[in-house]
């Protein structure tokens, strides 16, 4: 009886909506003399987004395989255009993922930012609802609406609060990701005089020809890799992280960086995967140049944030080297690995922040025996380091471990290359760590740093706990994507020259 | 309680002690820092004790406790597979990690950093507990990777010392190298046995002997080969060998209750438990054992020599532990892996006892750590004495002492074996004895016997200023390191001339004594069920056809010597036995009787010096080659492909064009009416031209 009431409720909608309602009434009630206000609505509006995201995974079928939660509305009927909601296995943690990291936003910029609070509050909470529709939109121009929209207040984030070169990297950032999204829609128009509509579902039906398919694989792919961002469209994330404050590098290195990971899974290999076959082996050792080649680039970084940025990219590299090895380990490896990326990079961002906010300085060498001053803060960035380089027991390690042992499988030496990061991985991280944390303290800017306040302990106790959580217990993770991903491999089995089902 | 739950409790109780201590450590008093993970440790250590009782007696489980993550049909679980090899290691893991607790708390007194350091020690013992407790490659290669953590903490345990922060940086990336190769393998076992789970992947390892892969082009290998080496390199980093060793003597940096336990007791021989553990898959590749075996031939040797001429009494004994190390590969390699565990364990007592000996010795010098200051110290520090001088015994391989048993067995074994590369390995391992003789007594004699040397004042100076030389290898990468060596912190300051140094209390000479014992008696003991009896059986395989040095071992045992004590008096004779014998009485005649005549030869072989001081060279390639190497790629593809190629070409060089053309394009727009009408007439006149062609 509970139960289907509970079922009943358009929980996506509200996930979506939710988030961007607070954002609207955290402009409308707030403002920099009320800040204090503005920013106690802006923690109940994300919480509730959080909260209102938690059913999906309680009441979530882990059996099926399809998609679940639906909802079906018509929008825009001349273009057969529908308002279609609906999640599985590989979108649900994303979800979570995106609600979960809005809280903690909110809560890294409370007393941070002083200047325009109601609008940096709201510009966060109107992104994650836009980026919950993202990773729920099964409609191709709902879908792509919501992809465009949250390049908006990801520019105003990072071109108002921003550091000194703060247009240099929004300009570059938004030509970057435009330019590719715009050949996304030229495929999606095509898909539509083809289907004569925009479900997704029809979309994953059409036999295409491999002509065709190569050339909308091309396009999808010049969307979804400069969002990842796959070597060599890589160049706008250094700087748009060097450049973003602390919240808009943890929302693009948690969240929007899974959106180009998510929508390979979503549209450009179901769509077109006789394409994906073809394209394997380019799109393999991509991302293993990715895993070596931005490993070496992130070792010899001098600012801390480009270091982290950069070790994104190699990070991401697992997430495309295990879509394209096509078996359940690798695929499900590289969606842990975004999960757990999501934590992580968030967490050392985090952390960076942490410095900066004190010392407003990102420069490696601007510290030295930071642990002197900040034994605490010293132990979360020591445990986070760990996880960036993989150590078992945290949440770094399940990804890559399940991509590298599947990759041993597809081809030895690309698993000879991918484990690399393990030695690299833990080179650039820990050398940065050393360089930072450990020592003597180094000048009288690291003297006077005080450990982590209250708020600052909290957040990063709350992703200390889910990093080690999700390293010792991975299966309530990969629990919920073994039938999604078991049904999207039958699927990119199957040629598309015949008419198949997904 | 059911015997799953003790099984539990094993590792749990030092992990929640760890936990406790390690996050409230700045409101909970000292001693009760101590008293938990003690507490912690000795039930873990009683249960340990409990449990390889049930062992001994044919008890023997394989049980998963949770499942980790499932993935289609692959299914990682966390389990314990408990039998007479794992439950031995339980106990020897505790009881020296009880041992160095008691010890720590005289060691870390004055320390800062004492209920952090409880801490590590206690989630060392869990991680080390998870390690050889394990069922299956996915829980090893965690424990493997968290005792490599915790190394990584304890050799940084001092943070604001250059050195040892470098130290520890060191420690972990060679590590990882090792690890590189041991998660490939891992790969390789999942692939081809199609699972992690020990038993499964031993029971198909039979009908995999033949199978051939293509690594490179059409070349074939042995799949063994390639797995076991693999898994090896895991196990070399691990175990310190050849060419992954240089992290050990740099790891002496830490405190040294922790170079006890961790880096000569117990975590460096986690490689050698591994390919125990192995063993049937390692029996499968000849090739495999024959390169163990050399490597472990290799360090056997090379690293004793350097052991001669270490000043800093830490060293010196953790260069015979990488040597002792290479014995024991150079046991696995003969396929002679009880031999193998057997030294495992007789080392695992006699070089903690060592350890904590000359940790006694360097709370009682003041931490001066250099043995040319030291001497005559046996009348001040008489229990140190003592055991010190029963583990350099037991270390020698010195008949009725444990250390003999396990050793003599090791050279027999290697004598007996006729696997490629057995020839130099036995050669090795003999020379080996006369070193590891020669450079342990000669550091018992210039610590314990001569003259009292820290009374005369200029030595200390000097040994200050070798071992910031010797930091200064090290460092070369941290320009600023150096500057701040010189300041040296409390822990360095040495005994005045006037001063007479003390025995530190029952803490320290309690697990001493209690180390002391096993060194003595446990080869005598422990040889007849562990090497020629069932102690094995169901756990380590060995195929008697094709490596059957082990079956001829115990037929030469039972034919010749019948008993421990036979086996003594046997070796009194023996090559062995002269070997060690030479050595003390040589390093007894140079350091005590004539030390004019080292100093000579050191001045004479200046080249064979410098080689040796260099440490063969390894760390400066490691540091040029691999270190800068890696940096100066960085910077090439950073620069060059990143800023000059992709945003320098592509990305700002499109949007340059892009600048140029409206550049000239922007010129058409000029707002005069007659340039647009002119143009228009232009287009018109084209347009009309154009449609009377195609007309």
């Amino acid at each position: 009886m509970m139960q289907a009431d509970l079922n009943s409720i358009s929980w996506l909608s509200l996930a979506i909506w939710i988030p961007v309602v607070s954002g609207m009434l955290v402009l409308l009630l707030g403002g920099d003399h009320k800040a204090t206000l503005t920013r106690w609505v802006a923690l109940v509006g994300s919480l509730v987004s959080f909260l209102v995201t938690i059913p999906l995974y309680t009441l979530f079928d882990v059996k099926d395989g399809f998609f679940q939660f639906e909802e079906l509305l018509p929008w825009i009927p001349a273009f057969n255009m529908h308002y279609h909601l609906g999640i599985d296995g590989f979108s649900l943690p994303l979800v979570l993922l995106t609600s979960f990291t809005t809280v903690i936003v909110v809560l890294a910029g409370w007393e941070v930012i002083t200047k325009h609070v109601a609008q940096y509050m709201a510009a966060f909470l109107i992104m994650s609802g836009i980026m919950i529709g993202v990773f729920t939109a099964l409609d191709a121009i709902l879908y792509y609406v919501f992809w465009e929209a949250m390049l908006i207040p990801m520019f105003l984030v990072i071109g108002i609060w921003g550091g000194p070169n703060r247009v240099y990297a929004t300009v570059k950032f938004f030509l970057y990701t435009l330019l590719g999204s715009l050949l996304m829609l030229v495929a999606f128009i095509y898909l539509y005089h083809q289907t004569g509509s925009f479900e997704l579902a029809d979309f994953y039906l059409l036999p295409i020809s491999l002509h065709a398919q190569i050339l909308i694989y091309i396009a999808f792919f010049m969307a979804f890799a400069v969002k990842i961002p796959m070597w060599p469209v890589h160049t706008w994330l250094p700087d748009a992280h060097v450049e973003a404050p602390t919240g808009g590098s943890v929302v693009l290195a948690a969240i929007a960086l899974k959106l180009g990971g998510y929508s390979f899974l979503r549209f450009a290999m179901p769509i077109a995967p006789d394409a994906a076959h073809y394209f394997t082996q380019a799109m393999v050792v991509l991302s293993l140049i990715a895993v070596v080649y931005i490993a070496l680039v992130a070792l010899v970084q001098k600012d801390m944030k480009k270091l982290i940025a950069y070790s994104s990219i190699s990070h991401m590299g697992f997430v495309t080297l295990g879509f394209f090895m096509f078996s359940q380990l690798a695929l499900e490896g590289a969606v842990m690995q975004m999960i757990s990326h999501g934590f992580i990079s968030a967490a050392m961002f985090l952390c960076v922040g942490v410095l900066y906010d004190r010392v407003h300085s990102r420069e490696i060498s601007a510290y030295g025996g930071v642990v002197n001053t900040m034994p605490v803060f010293a132990g979360f960035a020591v445990l986070f380091a760990m996880a960036n380089s993989g150590l078992p027991g945290t949440s770094g390690f399940v990804g890559e471990f399940m991509v590298i042992l599947a990759a041993v499988k597809f081809n030895f030496w690309v698993a000879f290359f991918a484990a690399s990061t393990l030695i690299f991985g833990a080179a650039y991280t820990l050398w940065m760590t050393k360089r930072v944390f450990f020592g003597e303290v180094a000048n009288h800017h690291v003297a006077e740093l005080t450990d982590l306040n209250k708020r600052e302990f909290l957040i990063l106790a709350i992703l200390a706990i889910l990093v080690i959580g999700f390293g010792v217990y991975p299966q309530p993770i990969t629990e919920v994507m073994q039938a999604t991903s078991a049904e999207f491999l039958k699927h990119m089995a199957i040629s598309k020259l015949p008419v198949t089902g997904y | 309680m059911t015997i799953k739950q003790i099984l539990m409790l094993i590792p749990l109780l030092p992990l929640m002690a760890a936990a406790v201590v390690g996050i409230f450590r700045n409101y909970l008093p000292r001693t009760l820092a101590h008293v938990l993970t003690i507490a912690g440790v000795a039930a873990s250590c009683a249960l340990s004790v409990y449990v390889f009782n049930q062992t001994l007696n044919g008890f023997s489980l394989n049980e998963s406790v949770y499942t980790w993550l499932n993935s289609g049909d692959i299914h990682f679980e966390v389990g314990f597979l408990i039998d007479n090899l794992s439950a031995m290691m339980m106990v020897v893991v505790t009881f020296v990690s009880l041992m160095v607790h008691i010890y720590t708390i005289g060691y870390m007194e004055e320390d800062p950093g004492y209920s952090r350091f409880f801490s590590y020690i206690s989630l060392f013992t869990f991680s080390m507990l998870m390690l050889v407790m394990s069922n299956n490659f996915m829980q090893l290669f965690f424990g493997w990777e968290a005792v490599g953590l915790v190394s990584y903490l304890l050799i940084g345990f001092w943070f604001t010392r250059p050195t040892a922060i470098y130290a520890n940086l060191k420690a972990f990336l060679v590590n990882r190298v090792g690890d590189f190769g041991f998660l490939l393998g891992i790969g390789m076992v999942l692939y081809y046995f199609g699972s992690l789970d020990y038993a499964t992947v031993f029971q198909r390892a039979p009908e995999l002997a033949n199978t051939q892969v293509n690594l490179l082009g059409n070349t074939s290998w042995s799949l063994m080969t390639v797995t076991c080496l693999l898994l090896f390199v895991g196990a070399m980093g691990k175990s310190a060998q050849v060419p992954l060793h240089v992290w050990l003597p740099d790891s002496m940096e830490g405190p040294t209750p922790i170079s006890a336990l961790i880096h000569a007791a117990t975590m460096v021989t986690a490689g050698i438990f591994m390919v125990a553990r192995m063993s049937p898959l390692y029996e499968l590749s000849t090739t495999a054992l024959s390169t163990v075996m050399v490597i472990g031939a290799i360090t056997a040797l090379f690293m004793g020599f350097l052991g001669i001429i270490q000043n800093d009494i830490k060293r010196v004994v953790a260069y015979s532990t990488l040597s002792q190390l290479g014995y024991m590969t150079v046991a696995l390699g003969a396929s002679a892996y009880s031999v193998a565990i057997f030294h495992l364990m007789t080392h695992a007592f006699f070089k903690a006892l060592l350890f904590l000996g000359a940790g006694s010795v360097i709370m009682g010098m003041h931490h001066d750590q250099d043995i040319r200051n030291m001497g005559n110290l046996k009348k001040y520090l008489p229990i140190t004495w003592i055991t010190s001088l029963i583990g350099s015994l037991a270390l020698i391989g010195t008949p009725f002492f444990a250390g003999f048993y396990s050793k003599d067995s090791i050279i027999e074994a290697v004598e007996l074996s006729h696997i490629p590369g057995s020839g130099f390995a036995y050669f090795a391992v003999i020379v080996g004895v006369f070193v590891t003789a020669f450079y342990s007594f000669r550091l018992y004699f210039l610590v314990f016997h001569g003259k009292e040397k820290w009374r005369q004042p200029h030595q200390t100076q000097d040994a200050h200023l070798n071992a910031t030389d010797n930091a200064k290898h090290d460092t070369q990468e941290d320009s600023h390191a150096h500057d701040d060596h010189t300041h040296d912190d409390a822990h360095h300051h040495g005994l005045g001339p006037n001063d007479d140094p003390h025995e530190p209390g029952w803490v320290v000479t309690l697990p001493l004594i209690l180390l002391a014992i096993p060194s003595f008696i446990i080869g005598y003991i422990a040889i007849e069920p562990m090497l020629f009896g069932t102690f094995f059986n169901n756990v380590i395989f060995v195929n008697a056809e094709s490596h059957p040095a082990m079956a001829h071992l115990a037929h030469h045992y039972h034919e010749m010597m019948h008993s421990p004590a036979g086996m003594a008096m046997h070796g009194l004779t023996s090559l062995p036995f002269a070997l060690a014998a030479s050595g003390v009485l040589l390093s007894w005649f140079f350091y005590m009787k004539r030390p004019d005549i080292p100093a000579a030869i050191k001045q004479r072989c200046n080249l064979i010096y410098q080689v040796l001081e260099n440490k063969y060279g390894f760390d400066s390639f490691n540091e040029k080659f691999f270190a800068n190497g890696s940096r100066y790629l960085g910077k090439l593809l950073w620069q060059f492909g990143d800023i000059t190629l992709i945003d320098g070409a592509m990305v700002n060089g499109t949007a340059r064009v892009m600048g140029k053309i409206a550049a000239r394009v922007r010129h058409l727009q000029s707002g005069l009416i007659y340039h647009y009408a002119f143009a228009m007439i232009i287009g018109v006149f084209l347009f009309m031209t154009f449609f009377i062609k195609i007309n």
